[in-house]
């Protein structure tokens, strides 16, 4: 048979379903007697609901049912529950205000769920809550990070001052101060980390189910993580167990984060079910997605580091606003600190950090993690400074990288941000980015094209990321309220065939491929013979789903420990079937055999001995070939790399040209090299996305005005280059597949290399930072010497 | 309520619709063919394209009642009788040029148009510029565009030409 295992570029098994139309994604999915809901949502800001009359839209054709919040409440149905609880500087919780299903008294942003309509149709569900009535009475609103925190900002939540949810950090304030007071140099920046739109190409949706029968609810949902949705759903929101509680996420187009959480709309649909008794279907039209699914990024900083005279970094000291939104959504309050302020050491040895992060609220959607999370937003950050520390220097941008890297043989590596790093080799990646990249090479490019009338510019970052989430007991200290270990169950059916029961989630990462090859690489059986099944809370064990790059790292690893368990039972079996002794059974290549002899068992033929046998060990051995195993990590995973940009810039229009870029990545053992390639190029697309072209707009009063496709630009085939990838490997040292993750690190490294070769590009104009995204008017107006020519020195 | 008649991947239909009914719900809809796609509501995602008489068309934006009379091809019709993948479809699976698969129905109908119109050949900006109305998030295009480039031989029974 082909190689199939680890290291090869197998085609991946989903593809035939998804290229001849046979995916089953949730909105394909219809069930009998399914009525449709629409949802009425709020288009203020920020006011207080006086009344709801829904009397009109009750009667209007095909309506079956209206609801609003105070339906939902009289039925005791709970209010969005966070997962996590960050606390502030004196040690108090943070602010935690309730997140209503449907909003009662007040809507908080935009998009706000006001009402619901329920009808034979999504047509005349939409035609009807046309009819809904509400008498608002608008509020001023506290529509930006800085509109928020001003003195007498409009409160959010009436009951949180000041609109802040915690103030937060981590790292010795005082020391910091001192090395800062020492400090031969201190380098500042301000800068801000746009709003994002995480944009899945598949619009959520939800259908809910009640069985009358047997008292049973199913949700089939758009979601990366069915058994966290049950769990929350069921034991917060609508008090259903988990035994009569079903979550099915089918084929799932795509989520970078925007479908962890647990949303208002999963609640409405399986309540509504169970009231209604007949099946609710809910899908987003685009614009709801814009208003509803949580956003990404959003931050406000002033980062400062110290260096001594020879460019060494002693300190950095950063302040952060981070944006909530206008509730927490379910993972929120983690990302701007145990995601973001713990990687802030980067690749450097800086062996003083102090990062404090207010969390802000804001009459905006919801922010949570989108690609990368916390993660992007801190290289942005550090690797912006890097690169002003050189210019405010003199220094070279990649020799002053070079000569605070932490040393490849210093691992494990102890950050002074809580992280203890296992394995890495930063000079490495460096050094294949910048030879892939002929960064040499570059000044005559740059020559070249000033003679076609081009500003041409190179850009480096070198990032580091934490992924492989999470080690439950180092999370449950931070604030977790759940752990984070994954689970697995692999059947070996009686013929040899295997059903991989996995509970992370695919949702573009091809796992039903990749999982696969973990199953031909332990057990030596044919991929075509391998199903690997996801998604459904009634087929698998638990499992907490698809997110930071934990599916491999965690999932995969689960896997690997499921299959020692089937080995060590398969070598009972075995031993009993030859009559030799246990220890001396070796298993490779899908065959038992009895070391020095010529005996020899398939796979398959104890497969059929552990179900169906004429001869087996009964007394002794349970049949069955079938087993379960959890993991819980030791420690995150440390994927890191160098990307380089080469861009050119238009003098006349501002127009930027990504000529070149190459990502040099260490994510471990690879396991599908070409899948490992499609994950980072997605991943930088992404990351040139935010660089260059996308940001979510509110105005001053709290309007969303890039609520649409048209207004909201998502990278197009023509604004991106080929990316060039490779991988630099250094093992995990923690988990026994030595894999890393590979889903992130694209978002995570390439902004800043292109803010980097911009601001190089344009280093003739005394340009030291350019706030994302870096559109045409921004580098337009620079080279016209206009306004924001010059950040604050 | 008024009637449509029209052919899907060759086979005949006569369907009610609303005056509003769009194309691409008829399809989902009322034929259950759910490999047309709706990623937006401002026809700016192509996840919903279909042929309409052997040329791309962004569903969502066409009437059922427009389609009265024509031949739709959708993503269920592509392979051959005998399940033989087409061309583009096999490309893709080979430089993986899909992830998630939502943004693939549309850009794989599009990518076939986009090469049938080129008989001359297909240049990679080309490919870049052809496919301006189809959004795809997961794949950053690269091996879209690969997958399409490869395809081309294949679909004009000749070597690539020359760019
Ligand atoms: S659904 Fe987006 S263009 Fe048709
Ligand atoms: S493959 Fe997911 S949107 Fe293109």
């Amino acid at each position: 048979m082909p190689f199939e295992g680890i290291g090869a570029s197998v085609r991946r098994k989903e593809d035939a379903r998804f290229l001849s139309g046979r995916g089953n994604y949730t909105d394909d999915i219809n069930r009998p007697g399914q009525l449709h809901a629409f949802i009425r949502r709020s288009d203020r800001p920020h006011a207080r609901i006086n009344s709801i009359d829904t009397t009109a839209a009750a009667k209007a054709p095909g309506v079956v049912a209206v609801y609003t919040g105070a339906d939902m409440a009289a039925d005791n149905v709970g209010g969005l529950p966070c997962g996590w609880q960050i606390h502030n500087k004196d040690g108090s919780p943070m602010a935690e205000p309730p997140h209503p299903v449907i909003a009662v008294g007040k809507v908080r942003h935009v998009g706000d769920p006001v009402a619901v309509v329920i009808a034979d149709t999504k047509q005349a569900a939409k035609d009807a809550a046309e009819l809904i009535v509400i008498d608002y009475q608008d509020l001023p609103a506290a529509a930006s990070l800085r509109d928020a925190v001003a003195s007498g900002a409009a409160l959010v939540h009436d009951d949180v001052p000041g609109n802040i949810c915690y103030d937060w950090h981590i790292g010795d304030k005082a020391m910091i101060d001192a090395a800062f007071a020492g400090a031969a140099k201190v380098v500042k920046l301000d800068l801000t980390n746009n709003r994002l739109i995480p944009n899945a190409m598949e619009p959520r949706a939800a259908v809910g189910e009640f069985d009358g029968h047997s008292g049973d609810y199913t949700l089939y949902t758009t979601s990366q993580n069915p058994h966290v949705i049950r769990l929350l759903m069921g034991a917060f929101v609508l008090h259903i167990p988990e035994n009569k509680l079903r979550v099915v996420a089918p084929d799932v187009g795509g989520g970078f984060g925007s479908k962890i959480y647990h949303y208002a709309e999963e609640a409405i649909v399986t309540w509504a079910a169970g009231k209604l008794r007949r099946p609710v279907k809910w899908t987003a039209e685009r614009n709801e997605s814009f208003m509803s699914d949580a956003h990404g990024r959003d931050h406000d900083s002033t980062a400062e580091m110290a260096l001594d005279a020879n460019g060494n970094f002693l300190a950095l000291r950063i302040s952060t606003l981070a944006n909530m939104g206008g509730y927490l959504s379910t993972f929120a309050p983690c990302i701007p600190t145990y995601l973001y302020a713990t990687l802030l050491a980067g690749v450097y040895k800086t062996p003083l950090i102090y990062c404090e992060v207010k969390a802000v609220f804001t009459n905006t959607v919801p922010v949570d993690a989108y690609r990368g999370a916390g993660r992007p937003e801190a290289t942005f950050l550090l690797e912006r400074l890097v690169d002003a520390c050189a210019h405010d220097t003199g220094m070279d941008r990649v020799a002053i990288r070079r000569q605070n890297f932490i040393a490849a043989d210093a691992f494990p590596y102890q950050t002074p941000v809580a992280l203890q790093y296992d394995s890495g080799n930063y000079q490495a990646t460096l050094d294949g980015c910048l030879k892939a990249a002929d960064y040499a090479g570059f000044e005559g490019r740059r020559a070249a094209a000033a003679a076609r009338g081009k500003l041409r510019g190179i850009g480096v970052s070198t990032y580091i990321e934490a992924c492989g989430i999470a080690p439950s007991a180092v999370v449950g200290s931070l604030g977790a309220r759940a752990g984070l270990y994954e689970v697995a169950n692999i059947k070996v059916h009686p013929t040899g065939s295997v059903t991989v029961y996995t509970g992370t989630h695919s949702h573009g990462q091809g796992h039903e491929t990749t999982l696969a090859q973990l199953v031909c690489e332990q057990l030596g059986v044919p991929i075509e013979q391998v199903d690997v099944v996801h998604g459904d809370t009634a087929k698998i064990p638990f499992g907490m789903g698809t997110y930071g790059s934990r599916s491999l790292a965690v999932g995969g690893t689960a896997m690997v420990k499921a299959m020692d368990k089937i080995i060590a039972k398969g070598k009972k079996i075995a031993a009993h079937l030859m009559e030799a002794s246990v220890d001396d059974i070796e298993f490779k290549d899908n065959k038992f055999t009895v070391a020095g002899t010529d005996k020899v068992k398939s796979l398959t033929d104890i497969s059929l001995a552990a179900y169906v046998p004429h001869n087996y060990p009964i007394d002794e051995l349970e049949p069955g070939l079938d087993e379960t195993a959890f993991y819980d990590p030791k420690n995150f995973t440390f994927p890191g790399g160098c990307h380089i940009a080469e861009v050119e810039i238009d003098r006349d229009t501002g127009i930027v040209e990504v000529v070149n870029f190459v990502a040099v990545d260490d994510v471990g053992r690879v396991i599908n090299p070409m899948i490992v390639e499609g994950q980072v190029q997605g991943g930088v697309a992404q990351g040139i996305g935010q660089a260059l072209l996308e940001h979510a707009v509110y105005d001053s009063s709290g309007q969303l005005l890039s609520g649409s496709m048209m207004d909201y630009t998502m990278p197009r085939a023509d604004d991106l280059p080929n990316i060039t990838v490779a991988t630099e490997t250094t093992l995990c040292t923690h988990n026994p597949l030595g894999v890393k993750g590979c889903g992130e690190v694209g978002a995570i490294g390439s902004p800043p290399a292109i803010i980097n070769a911009l601001v190089d590009a344009l280093k003739a104009y005394g340009v030291r930072h350019i706030e994302m995204p870096a559109t045409p008017q921004k580098l337009w107006s620079i080279i016209q010497g206009g306004a924001p020519r010059m950040a604050a020195e | 309520m008024p009637q449509v008649t029209l052919t899907v991947n060759g086979k005949q239909h006569t369907v009610e619709v609303e005056n509003r009914t769009l194309l691409v719900e008829l399809l989902r809809e009322k034929l259950g063919l759910t490999g047309t796609h709706v990623g937006c509501d401002t026809s700016q995602c192509g996840a919903c394209v279909v042929h309409v008489d052997g040329v791309s068309a962004k569903s969502c934006t066409m009437l059922a009642l427009q389609a009265d009379g024509t031949s739709v091809l959708t993503i269920e019709g592509l392979a051959a009788a005998d399940g033989a993948l087409h061309p583009m479809q096999e490309m893709f699976r080979e430089h993986h040029a899909l992830q998630c698969g939502f943004c693939t129905p549309g850009m794989v109908m599009s990518a076939i148009d986009l090469v049938n119109s080129h008989p001359q050949g297909l240049t990679e900006k080309q490919i870049r510029e052809g496919l301006e109305g189809n959004l795809c998030r997961c794949t950053g295009y690269h091996n879209i565009v690969k997958a399409i480039a490869a395809a081309w031989p294949l679909m004009h029974g000749r070597a690539a030409a020359a760019e």
